[in-house]
Protein backbone atom coordinates (compact mmCIF):
# COMPACT_ATOMS: atom_id res chain seq x y z
CA UNK A 1 0.00 0.00 0.00
CA UNK A 2 2.80 2.30 0.87
CA UNK A 3 4.49 1.64 -2.46
CA UNK A 4 1.37 2.69 -4.38
CA UNK A 5 1.16 5.90 -2.41
CA UNK A 6 4.84 6.54 -3.00
CA UNK A 7 4.48 6.04 -6.75
CA UNK A 8 1.42 8.25 -7.04
CA UNK A 9 3.19 10.99 -5.11
CA UNK A 10 6.18 10.86 -7.41
CA UNK A 11 4.11 10.70 -10.53
CA UNK A 12 2.25 13.83 -9.54
CA UNK A 13 5.55 15.59 -8.92
CA UNK A 14 6.86 14.45 -12.26
CA UNK A 15 3.70 15.64 -13.98
CA UNK A 16 4.04 19.02 -12.33
CA UNK A 17 7.69 19.30 -13.37
CA UNK A 18 6.85 18.30 -16.92
CA UNK A 19 4.13 20.89 -17.24
CA UNK A 20 6.42 23.59 -15.83
CA UNK A 21 9.16 22.62 -18.28
CA UNK A 22 6.64 22.80 -21.09
CA UNK A 23 5.63 26.30 -20.08
CA UNK A 24 9.27 27.41 -20.03
CA UNK A 25 9.89 25.78 -23.42
CA UNK A 26 6.85 27.51 -24.85
CA UNK A 27 8.10 30.82 -23.53
CA UNK A 28 11.55 30.29 -25.07
CA UNK A 29 9.95 29.41 -28.39
CA UNK A 30 7.86 32.57 -28.25
CA UNK A 31 11.01 34.54 -27.51
CA UNK A 32 12.83 33.02 -30.46
CA UNK A 33 9.98 33.65 -32.87
CA UNK A 34 9.63 37.25 -31.70
CA UNK A 35 13.36 37.78 -32.04
CA UNK A 36 13.62 36.18 -35.44
CA UNK A 37 10.45 37.37 -37.13
CA UNK A 38 9.16 40.51 -35.46
CA UNK A 39 11.73 42.64 -33.71
CA UNK A 40 14.84 42.30 -31.62
CA UNK A 41 17.24 44.53 -29.68
CA UNK A 42 20.80 44.84 -30.97
CA UNK A 43 23.90 46.36 -29.44
CA UNK A 44 26.04 48.12 -32.01
CA UNK A 45 29.36 49.87 -31.60
CA UNK A 46 32.26 51.01 -33.71
CA UNK A 47 33.15 54.07 -35.73
CA UNK A 48 31.61 53.15 -39.06
CA UNK A 49 28.19 54.83 -38.56
CA UNK A 50 29.52 57.77 -36.59
CA UNK A 51 27.28 60.78 -37.04
CA UNK A 52 24.18 58.61 -36.76
CA UNK A 53 25.25 56.11 -34.13
CA UNK A 54 27.69 56.59 -31.30
CA UNK A 55 31.12 55.09 -31.03
CA UNK A 56 30.64 53.56 -27.63
CA UNK A 57 27.60 51.46 -28.18
CA UNK A 58 23.93 52.05 -28.86
CA UNK A 59 21.04 49.69 -28.34
CA UNK A 60 18.81 49.61 -31.39
CA UNK A 61 15.54 47.92 -32.18
CA UNK A 62 15.53 46.09 -35.49
CA UNK A 63 12.44 44.73 -37.15
CA UNK A 64 12.52 41.59 -39.25
CA UNK A 65 9.37 41.99 -41.29
CA UNK A 66 10.19 44.40 -44.09
CA UNK A 67 13.27 42.64 -45.44
CA UNK A 68 11.23 39.46 -45.83
CA UNK A 69 8.62 41.39 -47.78
CA UNK A 70 11.30 43.08 -49.87
CA UNK A 71 10.43 46.53 -48.54
CA UNK A 72 13.85 47.92 -47.71
CA UNK A 73 15.13 50.72 -49.86
CA UNK A 74 17.95 53.22 -50.18
CA UNK A 75 18.54 55.17 -46.98
CA UNK A 76 17.46 52.43 -44.58
CA UNK A 77 19.86 51.37 -41.85
CA UNK A 78 20.04 47.59 -41.97
CA UNK A 79 21.70 44.74 -40.13
CA UNK A 80 23.75 42.71 -42.57
CA UNK A 81 25.60 39.46 -41.99
CA UNK A 82 29.15 40.35 -42.91
CA UNK A 83 30.32 38.66 -46.12
CA UNK A 84 33.83 38.44 -44.72
CA UNK A 85 32.91 36.75 -41.44
CA UNK A 86 29.47 35.13 -41.24
CA UNK A 87 29.52 35.15 -37.43
CA UNK A 88 29.53 38.94 -37.38
CA UNK A 89 26.60 41.24 -38.06
CA UNK A 90 27.34 44.75 -39.24
CA UNK A 91 25.13 47.83 -39.28
CA UNK A 92 25.23 49.85 -42.49
CA UNK A 93 23.07 52.09 -44.60
CA UNK A 94 21.73 50.94 -47.96
CA UNK A 95 22.94 53.27 -50.68
CA UNK A 96 21.79 51.49 -53.80
CA UNK A 97 19.52 48.65 -54.82
CA UNK A 98 19.92 46.34 -57.80
CA UNK A 99 20.39 48.15 -61.09
CA UNK A 100 21.50 51.42 -59.48
CA UNK A 101 24.65 53.12 -60.66
CA UNK A 102 26.97 53.87 -57.74
CA UNK A 103 29.93 56.22 -57.74
CA UNK A 104 32.32 55.90 -54.87
CA UNK A 105 35.91 56.66 -53.98
CA UNK A 106 37.83 53.98 -52.19
CA UNK A 107 39.82 56.24 -49.92
CA UNK A 108 38.24 59.71 -49.69
CA UNK A 109 40.92 61.10 -47.37
CA UNK A 110 43.83 60.79 -49.79
CA UNK A 111 42.65 60.52 -53.37
CA UNK A 112 39.83 61.83 -55.47
CA UNK A 113 39.75 58.86 -57.81
CA UNK A 114 36.20 57.78 -58.37
CA UNK A 115 34.87 54.39 -59.43
CA UNK A 116 31.45 53.74 -60.86
CA UNK A 117 29.72 50.37 -60.88
CA UNK A 118 26.22 49.06 -61.46
CA UNK A 119 24.80 46.96 -58.63
CA UNK A 120 24.07 43.46 -59.99
CA UNK A 121 20.74 41.68 -59.74
CA UNK A 122 19.70 40.64 -56.27
CA UNK A 123 22.41 42.65 -54.56
CA UNK A 124 22.48 45.86 -52.52
CA UNK A 125 25.20 48.42 -52.01
CA UNK A 126 25.82 49.21 -48.34
CA UNK A 127 28.00 51.91 -46.83
CA UNK A 128 28.72 53.26 -43.40
CA UNK A 129 27.88 56.87 -42.69
CA UNK A 130 31.50 57.54 -41.78
CA UNK A 131 33.26 57.14 -45.12
CA UNK A 132 36.70 57.42 -43.53
CA UNK A 133 36.45 54.50 -41.13
CA UNK A 134 34.06 51.97 -42.51
CA UNK A 135 34.61 48.61 -44.11
CA UNK A 136 31.70 48.28 -46.49
CA UNK A 137 30.72 47.65 -50.09
CA UNK A 138 33.57 49.85 -51.25
CA UNK A 139 35.91 47.09 -50.08
CA UNK A 140 33.97 43.87 -50.49
CA UNK A 141 31.59 44.88 -53.27
CA UNK A 142 27.80 44.65 -53.40
CA UNK A 143 26.29 42.13 -50.98
CA UNK A 144 23.47 39.68 -51.79
CA UNK A 145 20.07 40.72 -50.50
CA UNK A 146 19.83 37.43 -48.62
CA UNK A 147 22.45 38.63 -46.13
CA UNK A 148 20.15 41.37 -44.80
CA UNK A 149 18.95 40.36 -41.35
CA UNK A 150 16.74 43.26 -40.34
CA UNK A 151 15.97 46.92 -40.60
CA UNK A 152 16.81 49.27 -37.75
CA UNK A 153 13.92 51.56 -36.93
CA UNK A 154 14.47 52.92 -33.45
CA UNK A 155 17.15 53.63 -30.89
CA UNK A 156 16.42 52.88 -27.25
CA UNK A 157 19.77 53.59 -25.58
CA UNK A 158 21.35 56.02 -24.67
CA UNK A 159 18.22 57.78 -23.36
CA UNK A 160 18.97 61.16 -24.92
CA UNK A 161 19.11 59.55 -28.34
CA UNK A 162 15.83 57.73 -27.92
CA UNK A 163 13.62 57.82 -30.95
CA UNK A 164 13.17 56.80 -34.54
CA UNK A 165 16.18 56.66 -36.84
CA UNK A 166 15.83 58.61 -40.03
CA UNK B 1 -20.74 28.99 -25.36
CA UNK B 2 -19.19 25.55 -25.45
CA UNK B 3 -18.26 25.77 -29.10
CA UNK B 4 -16.57 29.10 -28.58
CA UNK B 5 -14.33 27.82 -25.80
CA UNK B 6 -13.60 24.79 -27.93
CA UNK B 7 -12.52 27.02 -30.82
CA UNK B 8 -10.44 29.11 -28.46
CA UNK B 9 -8.56 26.12 -27.11
CA UNK B 10 -8.10 24.80 -30.65
CA UNK B 11 -6.60 28.12 -31.75
CA UNK B 12 -4.35 28.15 -28.71
CA UNK B 13 -3.12 24.67 -29.49
CA UNK B 14 -2.43 25.53 -33.12
CA UNK B 15 -0.53 28.61 -32.03
CA UNK B 16 1.62 26.62 -29.60
CA UNK B 17 2.39 23.93 -32.15
CA UNK B 18 3.26 26.55 -34.75
CA UNK B 19 5.54 28.34 -32.32
CA UNK B 20 7.41 25.20 -31.35
CA UNK B 21 7.60 23.96 -34.92
CA UNK B 22 8.96 27.25 -36.18
CA UNK B 23 11.59 27.35 -33.45
CA UNK B 24 12.74 23.81 -34.12
CA UNK B 25 12.87 24.37 -37.86
CA UNK B 26 14.82 27.59 -37.37
CA UNK B 27 17.32 26.47 -34.81
CA UNK B 28 17.71 22.72 -35.03
CA UNK B 29 16.46 20.90 -38.09
CA UNK B 30 13.89 21.01 -40.82
CA UNK B 31 12.77 18.95 -43.77
CA UNK B 32 12.84 20.42 -47.26
CA UNK B 33 12.04 19.04 -50.73
CA UNK B 34 14.68 18.98 -53.45
CA UNK B 35 13.50 20.20 -56.83
CA UNK B 36 15.32 19.82 -60.09
CA UNK B 37 18.11 17.53 -61.13
CA UNK B 38 21.14 19.70 -60.47
CA UNK B 39 22.26 17.42 -57.64
CA UNK B 40 21.54 14.13 -59.39
CA UNK B 41 22.65 11.36 -58.83
CA UNK B 42 22.82 12.24 -55.11
CA UNK B 43 19.24 13.57 -55.07
CA UNK B 44 16.49 13.02 -57.65
CA UNK B 45 18.49 10.45 -59.66
CA UNK B 46 15.78 9.76 -62.23
CA UNK B 47 15.14 12.35 -64.88
CA UNK B 48 12.19 14.31 -63.61
CA UNK B 49 9.24 15.22 -65.76
CA UNK B 50 7.70 18.66 -65.74
CA UNK B 51 4.88 17.69 -63.42
CA UNK B 52 6.79 14.97 -61.59
CA UNK B 53 6.85 16.51 -58.16
CA UNK B 54 5.82 13.18 -56.66
CA UNK B 55 9.30 11.70 -56.94
CA UNK B 56 11.10 14.62 -55.32
CA UNK B 57 13.47 13.73 -52.54
CA UNK B 58 12.87 15.17 -49.10
CA UNK B 59 15.98 15.84 -47.08
CA UNK B 60 16.77 16.61 -43.46
CA UNK B 61 18.46 19.96 -42.97
CA UNK B 62 20.42 20.49 -39.78
CA UNK B 63 21.03 24.00 -38.51
CA UNK B 64 23.58 23.44 -35.76
CA UNK B 65 26.33 24.32 -38.21
CA UNK B 66 24.97 27.88 -38.33
CA UNK B 67 26.14 28.64 -34.80
CA UNK B 68 29.81 28.45 -35.76
CA UNK B 69 29.63 28.50 -39.57
CA UNK B 70 32.13 25.65 -39.70
CA UNK B 71 31.83 23.63 -42.87
CA UNK B 72 34.05 21.05 -44.47
CA UNK B 73 34.76 20.12 -48.06
CA UNK B 74 32.05 17.98 -49.59
CA UNK B 75 29.17 19.12 -47.33
CA UNK B 76 25.85 19.50 -49.09
CA UNK B 77 24.27 22.80 -48.09
CA UNK B 78 21.10 24.76 -48.77
CA UNK B 79 21.57 28.49 -49.35
CA UNK B 80 19.61 31.36 -50.80
CA UNK B 81 20.65 32.32 -54.28
CA UNK B 82 22.84 35.44 -54.37
CA UNK B 83 20.89 36.85 -57.30
CA UNK B 84 17.41 36.15 -55.89
CA UNK B 85 17.04 35.84 -52.14
CA UNK B 86 13.68 34.07 -52.36
CA UNK B 87 15.18 31.16 -54.26
CA UNK B 88 16.85 28.38 -52.29
CA UNK B 89 19.53 26.28 -53.93
CA UNK B 90 21.11 23.02 -52.84
CA UNK B 91 24.72 22.40 -53.76
CA UNK B 92 27.93 20.79 -52.56
CA UNK B 93 30.76 22.83 -51.03
CA UNK B 94 33.90 22.40 -53.12
CA UNK B 95 36.09 25.16 -51.78
CA UNK B 96 36.41 26.97 -48.47
CA UNK B 97 38.11 30.31 -47.72
CA UNK B 98 41.71 30.30 -48.84
CA UNK B 99 41.42 27.43 -51.32
CA UNK B 100 42.46 27.71 -54.93
CA UNK B 101 39.77 26.44 -57.26
CA UNK B 102 40.31 25.40 -60.82
CA UNK B 103 37.27 26.44 -62.81
CA UNK B 104 36.29 24.72 -66.00
CA UNK B 105 37.42 27.62 -68.10
CA UNK B 106 41.01 26.77 -67.10
CA UNK B 107 41.68 29.59 -64.72
CA UNK B 108 42.41 29.29 -61.03
CA UNK B 109 40.81 31.62 -58.52
CA UNK B 110 41.21 32.01 -54.77
CA UNK B 111 38.11 31.74 -52.60
CA UNK B 112 37.92 35.00 -50.59
CA UNK B 113 37.60 35.24 -46.82
CA UNK B 114 34.13 34.27 -45.55
CA UNK B 115 33.06 32.77 -48.86
CA UNK B 116 32.79 29.28 -50.29
CA UNK B 117 32.70 27.69 -53.72
CA UNK B 118 29.62 25.55 -54.37
CA UNK B 119 28.86 23.23 -57.26
CA UNK B 120 26.13 20.78 -58.13
CA UNK B 121 26.85 17.09 -58.54
CA UNK B 122 25.35 17.14 -61.99
CA UNK B 123 28.02 18.90 -63.99
CA UNK B 124 25.79 19.46 -66.99
CA UNK B 125 22.79 21.25 -65.53
CA UNK B 126 23.61 23.19 -62.45
CA UNK B 127 23.46 26.85 -61.60
CA UNK B 128 26.30 27.22 -59.15
CA UNK B 129 29.54 29.07 -58.45
CA UNK B 130 30.59 28.44 -62.05
CA UNK B 131 28.01 31.03 -63.05
CA UNK B 132 27.81 33.37 -60.04
CA UNK B 133 31.18 32.96 -58.37
CA UNK B 134 31.93 32.25 -54.71
CA UNK B 135 29.05 32.90 -52.29
CA UNK B 136 29.22 34.37 -48.77
CA UNK B 137 28.92 31.74 -46.04
CA UNK B 138 26.21 33.88 -44.47
CA UNK B 139 23.76 32.87 -47.18
CA UNK B 140 23.85 29.24 -46.07
CA UNK B 141 20.66 27.99 -44.42
CA UNK B 142 21.74 24.58 -43.26
CA UNK B 143 23.54 21.35 -44.02
CA UNK B 144 21.84 18.34 -45.56
CA UNK B 145 22.52 15.20 -43.56
CA UNK B 146 19.89 12.61 -44.50
CA UNK B 147 17.38 11.74 -47.16
CA UNK B 148 14.07 11.05 -45.40
CA UNK B 149 11.74 10.38 -48.32
CA UNK B 150 11.11 8.27 -50.44
CA UNK B 151 11.64 5.21 -48.20
CA UNK B 152 13.85 3.11 -50.51
CA UNK B 153 16.38 5.93 -50.72
CA UNK B 154 16.35 6.74 -47.01
CA UNK B 155 19.77 7.17 -45.50
CA UNK B 156 22.67 9.47 -44.87
CA UNK B 157 24.21 11.78 -47.42
CA UNK B 158 27.89 11.13 -47.76
CA UNK B 159 30.34 14.00 -47.99
CA UNK B 160 32.10 13.34 -51.26
CA UNK B 161 35.19 15.31 -52.05
CA UNK B 162 35.95 15.66 -55.73
CA UNK B 163 39.54 14.76 -56.39
CA UNK B 164 41.94 17.39 -57.55
CA UNK B 165 39.51 20.29 -57.71
CA UNK B 166 41.04 22.45 -55.03
CA UNK B 167 44.36 22.98 -53.36
CA UNK B 168 44.63 24.59 -49.96
CA UNK B 169 47.62 26.31 -48.58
Amino acid sequence: MRVVKYISEWSSIAKEALSQTFIVAKFLCLLHVTNAYICSPTLVFGPSMLPTLNLSGDVLLAEHVSHRLGKVGPGDVVLVRSPLDPRKIVTKRIVGMEGDRISFSLDPSSTDSCHTIVVPKGHVWIQGDNVYASSDSRHFGPVPYGLIQGKVFCRVWPPYGFGALE
Amino acid sequence: MGSRSFLWSLAKNYFTVGLIGLTISDRYASIVPVRGNSMSPTFNPQTSTFLGSSDDDYVLLEKFCLQKYKFSHGDVVVFSSPSNHKEKLIKRIIGLPGDWIGTHSHDVIKVPEGHCWVEGDNLLSSMDSKSFGPIPLGLINGRVTHIVWPPPRMGGVETRIPVGRFSSN
